[in-house]
């Protein structure tokens, strides 16, 4: 990524001379060192300082997880107290959901959308900028929340309450770090959807864009539409907890499950908010390495609208267990299985357009059908846990938490790995270590399984969710998950090691690297990609 | 590269240094707030300086927008651009709005009635759920504002400042500068004679009506939207001062006045928020 700059910074000095109009001297005095990136304008800058936080993120969020399995790996407790255990797995979530997974797929859709659209940048490259730099005071509060007395929250990333108004300080920095989060995401979504409704090049109609801009363009929306539901609904926990308000206590006239329905109105389309633009990355790799087009593409496009569309009607589905009219329970079991329909389409669609390809399984490939095999199990998880009379048994037991990890690690993070590799040889000009990269993928898919797996075994048993301590019963399967985590955890710094060997130097990656990607970045960018994408609109066939 | 139209017709701004100011105010205020909830005096002064240099980034940063502007950076694709992007922002503050409306409608018409039913009468057994309500837990008395009294004479304002603003919109298309300012004026003096009638009304349910924010479900639900709208009018009203200020001092012209319009999209937002909550707070109460 240092490279993309340097060639950048060529790009400056060739451009002055073709257009001296008197007021070049703007042009010499972009800022260098920590400047740069604190004062960015450029999409790629930004992308990068996205791509980074999330890592360092996904790295804090992991050790707290390693801290999590380490505690559970026997019966018992041996490493940390209960009180602090909650507060691991809260901000565990929280971590995860909003520090590494959505700003990884912000990072890759600032990178991605100027050059796949074919413009110079983003539409609003000052307010790109902000939206960055706002993550990193809200993880200051989140994380910081350790270290003030009480401890972190310990409520779970949901933020119940009773529980989460009972809690210390720390329910407040958590708050507004949130809406710190929310700021930045309406204000990176808005970005999104008018840089791909207003800046696309000339002919780059609607339904010739690539699937990773359709699934952005949807995500952004979804993120708009809910992102301010959950600013309401902490605002109402803020107001509840010191101004006296009684919006989730009944003695008040208000009600604790009435917090859950607007979480979860906000929080369904979260859970998709983090897997459309996996399944664009996908859609992107899939077609590259099996040398064909795309099978099903506008049928993809529906597909991904008709899931966000289902995604604000099924939110009941959460909580099932709280207490709600049977024909409710109905509504929203029947409305969640629905939304298997359109993703099934995805699945056969990819698996259809690798039939008789000629593939090819270079790193981003594997984590591309590593994606497709595992995040069909976490689907087909799902649908188990939307009918109703089988979720009042395993509502909140590990059944539970190895579903969503399945979709969320094998899924969305699964492709943001694949995605990486598919897109460092634009990025950085250089080529990753192809060998070390399909160790990465196998490390981390048999340890994911070992890790995770169990997780299903030990839910259908009864072991219940966010408990530091549990029955004999359980151990055995408890400690494979915790001798698989620890081996999952730290293979994930090989990745690092990857990234910044490829960074550094490596074997040159031609414009076109993938021979069977046919988007603008590879037809029509050199790699690395210049510092602004596109000075003069692409011509397009 | 602020110069940028000659290769292919694309702005794009230098590096900033106002995102970054943005973000430290931002800091500053959330935690001083925080500091100040857990019981320091100190906090509520952190907070304040925040908001001061909060204040200040939004001055420097939408003063350079302006100014690139009225200097004619900006192509049909950049007012393009604001178009989508304050079409975008309005509807993320519906949605706000909506966090507020569902819990109106889930109490009033499924937790409040589910208080009176069979299992709470073992809990509660003296509790009728009639709305308005404060729950079972007797908060003391309260009365609730009418419909026709004041909030009507507030409908009346805000919907006349939806006609001013427009009649304010068709002098500036017309280039006429003086019913433009008139008008714009005009518009300022109803958003601020609405706020205090607002404020008038809260110290009235505060010291005669016994309706505070602690006084249950209808309390809360009451002050948060009304309050919230209010904050919205401030803001708005806040806008329509700055632009009646750059309208003095020459700015916009016929055909290119988008942040005149911006301004007028919210206004009229706020008005049709403020017909929401007329509605379903105020006018529909037994």
């Amino acid at each position: 990524m240092a490279q993309a700059h340097t060639h950048g910074k060529n790009e400056h000095v060739q451009g002055h001379g073709d257009h001296s109009h008197g007021h070049g001297d703007h042009h010499d005095h972009h800022p260098t060192g920590l400047m740069r990136w604190v004062k960015s304008t450029n999409h790629k800058d930004i992308g990068t300082l996205y791509l980074w936080f999330s890592f360092i993120m996904l790295l804090s969020g992991g050790a707290l997880a390693l801290i999590i399995r380490a505690e559970l790996f026997q019966p018992g407790i041996q490493v940390v107290n209960p009180e602090v255990f909650n507060g691991l797995t809260t901000m565990h979530g929280l971590i995860m959901v909003f520090g590494a997974i959505m700003p990884a797929f912000v990072g890759f859709a600032n990178w991605l959308v100027p050059m796949q659209i074919g413009a110079p940048d983003m539409a609003f490259p000052r307010m790109n900028n902000w939206s960055f730099w706002l993550l990193p005071p809200a993880a200051i509060l989140l994380v910081g929340s350790f270290f003030v007395p009480g401890g972190a929250t310990g409520s779970g990333w949901t933020l119940y309450p009773p529980l989460y108004i009972q809690n210390g300080i720390a329910a407040d920095m958590t708050i507004f770090a949130v809406h710190i989060l929310g700021a930045s995401s309406i204000m990176g979504s808005i970005n999104i959807i008018t840089t791909i409704l207003n800046m696309r090049a000339p002919g780059m109609t609607l339904m010739k864009m690539p699937l990773f801009i359709w699934t952005w363009l949807i995500t952004a929306y979804l993120l708009i539409a809910v992102m301010p539901v959950l600013a309401g609904a902490v605002t109402m926990l803020l107001t509840d907890r010191h101004f006296g308000t009684n919006f989730f206590n009944a003695a008040g006239g208000g009600d604790p499950t009435m917090f859950m329905h607007v979480f979860w109105f906000f929080g369904h389309p979260e859970v998709y908010i983090m897997i459309l633009p996996a399944f664009g990355i996908v859609s992107q790799i899939v077609p590259a390495f099996s040398r064909k087009p795309l099978f099903g593409y506008s049928s993809m496009v529906y597909a991904t609208a008709s899931i966000a569309i289902l995604s604000f009607i099924v939110w009941g589905h959460h909580m099932f267990t709280v207490g709600m009219p049977v024909t409710a329970q109905l509504f929203f079991m029947l409305a969640t299985m629905l939304i298997s329909v359109p993703t099934g389409v995805k699945v056969f669609n990819w698996v259809a357009t690798m039939w008789k390809g000629e593939l090819t399984f270079e790193t981003p490939m594997l984590w591309a059908v590593g994606f497709i095999a595992l995040f069909t199990i976490g689907g087909f998880s799902g649908l188990v846990c939307s009918m109703t009379p089988i979720d009042v048994s395993i509502h909140n037991t590990y059944y539970v938490v190895a579903h969503f990890h399945y979709v969320l690690f094998s899924g969305a993070l699964y492709s943001i790995f694949g995605g990486v590799y598919f897109w460092l040889p634009k990025f950085t000009g250089n080529m990753y270590d192809e060998k070390l990269g399909k160790w990465h993928f196998w490390l981390t898919t048999i340890s994911f399984n070992i890790t995770f797996f169990p997780q299903h075994f030990l839910g259908l048993a009864g072991m219940v969710r966010r408990y530091a301590d549990y029955p004999l019963q359980f151990a055995e399967w408890n400690m494979w998950s915790s001798i698989g985590a620890f081996i999952l955890g730290p293979s994930q710094l090989l990745f690092l090691y990857i990234v910044l060997k490829c960074i550094k130097g490596g074997q040159k990656a031609a414009q076109k690297q993938w021979e069977g990607a046919d988007s603008l970045e590879w037809t029509h960018l050199p790699s690395p990609a210049p510092y602004h994408s596109f000075e003069t609109p692409p011509v397009l066939r | 590269m602020a110069n940028s139209q000659q290769s292919g017709g694309y702005y794009l701004p230098e590096p900033s240094s106002w995102p970054i100011k943005g973000s430290i105010a931002l800091f500053l205020m959330a935690s001083g707030f925080i500091w100040f909830l857990s019981g320091t005096k100190t906090g509520l002064w952190v907070m304040l300086v925040g908001l001061a240099f909060l204040v200040y980034m939004m001055v420097g940063w939408f003063g350079q927008v302006a100014g690139e502007s009225e200097s004619g950076k900006y192509n049909k694709q950049v007012d393009m651009s604001y178009r989508w992007s304050m079409s975008w922002f309005i509807f993320s503050e519906v949605m706000f709005f909506a966090a507020f409306f569902g819990a109106l409608y889930y109490a009033r018409t499924l937790s409040v009635p589910w208080l009176g039913d069979i299992d709470n009468k073992l809990l509660w057994p003296n509790y009728t759920p009639t709305w308005p309500t404060a729950g079972p837990y007797d908060a003391g008395a309260f009365k609730t504002i009418g419909a026709w009294g004041v909030p009507f004479w507030n409908t009346v304002i805000l919907l006349t400042s939806g006609l001013t603003i427009t009649l304010a919109h068709w002098a500036l298309k017309k280039n006429n500068r003086s019913q433009l300012i008139l008008w714009l004026a005009a518009t300022v003096a109803l958003g601020c004679l609405f706020l205090f009638f607002q404020a008038e009304e809260y110290i009235h349910a505060y010291k005669e009506l016994g309706l505070t924010l602690g006084k249950g479900i209808y309390g809360a639900t009451f002050f948060m939207l009304t309050g919230f709208h209010g904050f919205h009018v401030t803001i708005g009203t806040i806008m329509l001062i700055v632009i009646l200020f750059r309208c003095i001092k020459g700015h916009f012209k016929p055909h290119n006045h988008f942040a005149f319009e911006a301004v007028s999209w919210y206004w009229h937002f706020v008005d049709v928020v403020w017909i929401g909550l007329f509605i379903f707070v105020y006018a529909i109460v037994g």
